[in-house]
C-alpha cells in the first residue's frame, strides 16, 4: 500500500523535526527497532487484514463483473472474459431497473423519516427532567440493540395476515373513519408481504423503529453542547418554537446533521437482512433492492456470479458517491 | 415544543399574582404534555420488543387468535423448551447459539488484537501515509458486504475454510476492523501522553509502557469497541447464508430462518429464538452505553 512505498522511499528522508524530537523522548533501550519503524510494524498486521478481505475482494468483483462465471468456474474452470456483456445483461433486466427504484426509493423515503423522527425525539429527551430522559433513552436504545433478523421477524410477526397486531389494531378504526383513510373498513387477514408496495412499506416502519434511536441519541448529544444562553435569549425576544429550532439549533447542529444524514443514506441502500426475512428469503422479484438482487443472481441457481458482481459494481459506485460526501465531511470537521 | 400551545386558563382576578398562577399552570401543562410525549415514544420502542417475548411466552391458544392479548394470561415455556430439545433444521437451538458465540467471540479476540496495534499506531504516532490510512479506513467502511461476498465466498472455497467457522471468523475480522481501529482510536488519543513520557523517565521500556501504562488506561475503550465487534459478527446474516451448508454449522440469524415452513410458521417457537438471540445484545449494548459515558482517564492526570 502507500506505506511500503513511503519505507521505501526512505522514511528517514521525510520532514520530520516534530518527530525526531519525539523519538528522542522515547526509552533508549527499546525494542532495538529505530523508532520511525514502530508504527509501520504496529499496523502491517491490520493493515494486510484490510488488504486480503476488503481490498482485494473489491477488485476481484470488478474483475469479475466482466467474466462469465457460473456453476463451472466455480468447480475450477477458467472464467472467460466476455467484457460489458454483464453490464448490458443488468440493464436490459426490467428487474435490475425496479431494485435500483426500490434502493433508492426506500433510502430517500427511510432517510428522511428517521431523521426526522431523531430529530423530534432528539430535541424532546432534551427537554424532559433527567429521570425521564433516561427512561426513554433505555427504551430506545433496546429497540436499536435488537438485531436486524430479530427485528425483521418481530415487524413479519406484527404484519402477519391472520393473527398479526396490525390488522387488528385496524379494525379497530371506526368504520367511517378507515373507509375515509383506506378505503376499505374490513382489514382481516390482509397480506401485507405479498406485494412489494406494502412489504416496502412494513420494511420502512421496521428500519425506521430500529434507527432512530440512534439519530435521537446523537442530536441529543449534539444539543447538550449548546449553551443554554442562547435560548434563553431566544425566549426573552419570543421567539417560536419552530424558529428558535431553524435559527439556533440546526444551524449549530448541521455538520452533524450531515455526518447523520449520510450515515443513513449508506445504511439504508444496504439493508438486507430485515427484506430478506421479511420476504421471505429472495422470493418476490419485484421487491428486490439491488443487494438482494446481486445476491439472488450470484447464490441462486443457476449462479451467475459475473452477472452479481455488476450489480454490486453498480451499488457499490453508488455508494462511492455518498460516500465521498461523508467522508470530505468527516475531514473538515474532526481533526484526524 | 407543541406543548406551549395549550389554552390558556381563564383569567385570574388579581393581576400579578394571577399571571404568576396562570404561568405556573401553563408550565405544568407543558411539562404534562412532554412527558405525554416521552411515555409514547417510550411506547413505540419498547412494544414490539415486549410483543417478542410474551409471545414467546403466551400458549399457541393466545398466539393465534385474532384477539388482542396484551399480557398472556397463561404463561408458559414451552416454546422455549421445544427450541431447546427439538430445535430447527435438526439441531437444538444450543448448537446455533454456540456457533454464534464461537463465531463472535473469535472476532472480537482477533479484532482487539489488531485494532489495539494500529489505534496505538495512529494516535501515537506521526508517520508519513497516516492521513492516507485514516481515510482508507473511512472508505473501506463503507464498501458493501454484498459487493465481497461473491469473491469471498470463491476465496473461501479455495482456501478449504467452506463450511468452517474459522471462514466465517476470518470474514468478520475484515468486517468490523476498520470501524474497531476507528472507534478505538479515540480511546487511545484520550490517555494522556504524560502518563507515557513519565514511565520512560523512570526507565520503562517501550514495551513496558504500552502493557502497564497504556493498556490499563485503554481497556475500558477495548471492551467498547469489542462489543460493538461482537454485536456485529453475532447478528451477520449474508455470509453465514452462504458459507455454510451443513446445518449444524448454521449461526443463530441462519437458523432462524428455518422456522419459517411452508406448512405456516410456529410464531411461539421463532419468537423464543429471537428473543434468546436479542439478549446479549440488549445487555451489551447497555452496558457499552455506560461504560461511553463514565470518563475513561478521569482524575488520572490533573489539570
Amino acid at each position: 500500500m502507500t506505506n511500503t512505498s513511503t519505507i521505501a522511499r526512505g522514511g528517514g528522508a521525510s520532514p520530520a523535526p516534530g518527530r525526531r524530537r519525539q523519538s528522542s523522548q522515547r526509552p533508549a533501550k527499546a525494542s532495538g527497532l529505530p523508532a520511525w519503524v514502530v508504527p509501520y510494524v504496529l499496523l502491517v498486521p491490520g493493515l494486510l487484514v484490510i488488504a486480503a478481505l476488503l481490498l482485494y475482494p473489491l477488485f476481484q468483483m470488478v474483475v469479475m463483473s466482466f467474466q462469465k462465471v457460473g456453476l463451472r468456474q466455480i468447480r475450477g474452470v477458467p472464467a472467460e472474459w466476455v467484457g460489458w456483456d454483464n453490464y448490458t445483461q443488468i440493464f436490459d433486466n426490467e428487474i435490475f431497473w425496479s431494485s435500483l427504484r426500490n434502493t433508492v426509493g426506500f433510502a430517500v423515503v427511510t432517510v428522511s423519516l428517521t431523521l426526522i423522527l431523531g430529530t423530534a425525539v432528539g430535541t424532546l429527551l432534551n427537554r424532559l427532567s433527567k429521570r425521564m430522559s433516561t427512561f426513554v433513552v433505555v427504551g430506545i436504545m433496546s429497540a436499536w440493540a435488537v438485531p436486524p433478523v430479530a427485528q425483521g421477524v418481530i415487524w413479519r410477526w406484527l404484519f402477519d395476515a391472520d393473527a398479526g397486531m396490525i390488522n387488528w389494531g385496524l379494525n379497530l378504526l371506526p368504520d367511517w373513519f378507515s373507509r375515509l383513510l383506506f378505503g376499505r373498513a374490513d382489514w382481516t387477514g390482509e397480506p401485507w408481504l405479498n406485494d412489494a408496495l406494502s412489504t416496502y412499506l412494513v420494511l420502512i416502519i421496521t428500519v425506521v423503529w430500529a434507527s432512530f434511536p440512534f439519530i435521537a441519541v446523537s442530536v441529543l448529544a449534539g444539543l447538550k453542547g449548546i449553551p443554554a444562553e442562547l435560548y434563553e435569549a431566544a425566549r426573552v425576544d419570543g421567539s417560536s418554537a419552530w424558529r428558535t429550532f431553524r435559527k439556533i439549533t440546526f444551524p449549530l447542529l448541521k455538520p452533524v446533521f450531515a455526518v447523520l444524514t449520510i450515515l443513513s443514506i449508506i445504511w439504508n441502500f444496504k439493508v438486507f437482512s430485515q427484506l430478506y426475512v421479511l420476504m421471505n428469503g429472495p422470493t418476490n422479484r419485484e421487491a428486490f433492492n439491488l443487494s438482494m438482487f446481486s445476491f439472488a443472481e450470484a447464490f441462486r441457481s443457476p449462479p451467475k456470479m459475473g452477472t452479481g458482481a455488476a450489480i454490486a459494481v453498480v451499488l457499490t459506485l453508488l455508494l462511492l458517491v455518498v460516500t465521498s460526501l461523508y467522508v470530505r465531511q468527516i475531514v473538515k470537521t474532526e481533526e484526524m | 415544543m407543541t406543548a406551549l400551545k395549550t389554552p390558556a386558563p381563564p383569567a385570574p382576578l388579581d393581576g400579578r399574582t394571577g399571571q404568576a398562577r396562570r404561568l405556573k399552570r401553563r408550565r405544568q401543562l407543558g411539562r404534562a404534555g412532554l412527558n405525554a410525549a416521552g411515555v409514547l415514544v417510550f411506547l413505540f420502542a419498547v412494544f414490539p420488543v415486549y410483543w417478542m417475548v410474551s409471545t414467546a411466552l403466551k400458549t399457541n391458544d393466545q398466539i393465534f387468535t385474532t384477539d388482542f392479548i396484551p399480557i398472556p394470561t397463561e404463561i408458559t415455556f414451552d416454546h422455549v423448551e421445544r427450541i431447546l430439545t427439538e430445535g430447527v433444521a435438526g439441531n437444538s437451538i444450543w448448537v446455533y447459539m454456540r456457533n454464534s458465540a464461537i463465531v463472535a467471540l473469535g472476532t472480537v479476540l482477533i479484532g482487539a488484537v489488531l485494532a489495539l496495534l494500529a489505534a496505538t499506531a495512529i494516535s501515537r504516532f506521526r508517520f508519513r501515509g497516516r492521513t492516507s490510512f485514516l481515510v482508507l479506513l473511512l472508505i473501506v467502511q463503507m464498501i458493501p458486504a454484498e459487493a465481497l461476498l461473491i469473491p469471498l465466498f470463491l476465496n473461501v472455497k479455495r482456501l478449504g475454510l467452506y463450511d468452517q467457522l474459522l471462514g466465517l471468523i476470518v470474514i468478520n475480522v475484515g468486517l468490523t476492523l476498520p470501524f474497531g481501529i476507528w472507534m478505538l482510536r479515540t480511546f487511545v488519543a484520550a490517555v494522556p501522553k504524560s502518563l507515557e513520557e513519565a514511565a520512560w523517565i523512570d526507565g520503562a521500556s517501550r514495551f513496558t509502557t504500552f502493557w502497564k501504562v497504556l493498556f490499563p488506561l485503554v481497556a475500558p475503550g477495548l471492551v467498547a469497541t469489542s462489543i460493538f465487534s461482537f454485536i456485529t459478527a453475532w447478528n451477520e446474516l449474508i455470509f453465514a447464508l452462504i458459507l455454510m451448508s451443513d446445518s449444524s454449522g448454521y449461526t443463530m440469524p441462519v437458523a432462524l430462518q428455518f422456522f419459517f415452513g411452508q406448512r405456516g410458521t410456529d410464531w411461539g417457537a421463532i419468537m423464543a429464538g429471537s428473543t434468546m438471540m436479542t439478549i446479549p445484545v440488549v445487555v451489551f449494548f447497555l452496558l457499552v452505553q455506560r461504560r461511553m459515558v463514565s470518563g475513561l482517564v478521569a482524575g488520572a492526570v490533573k489539570g
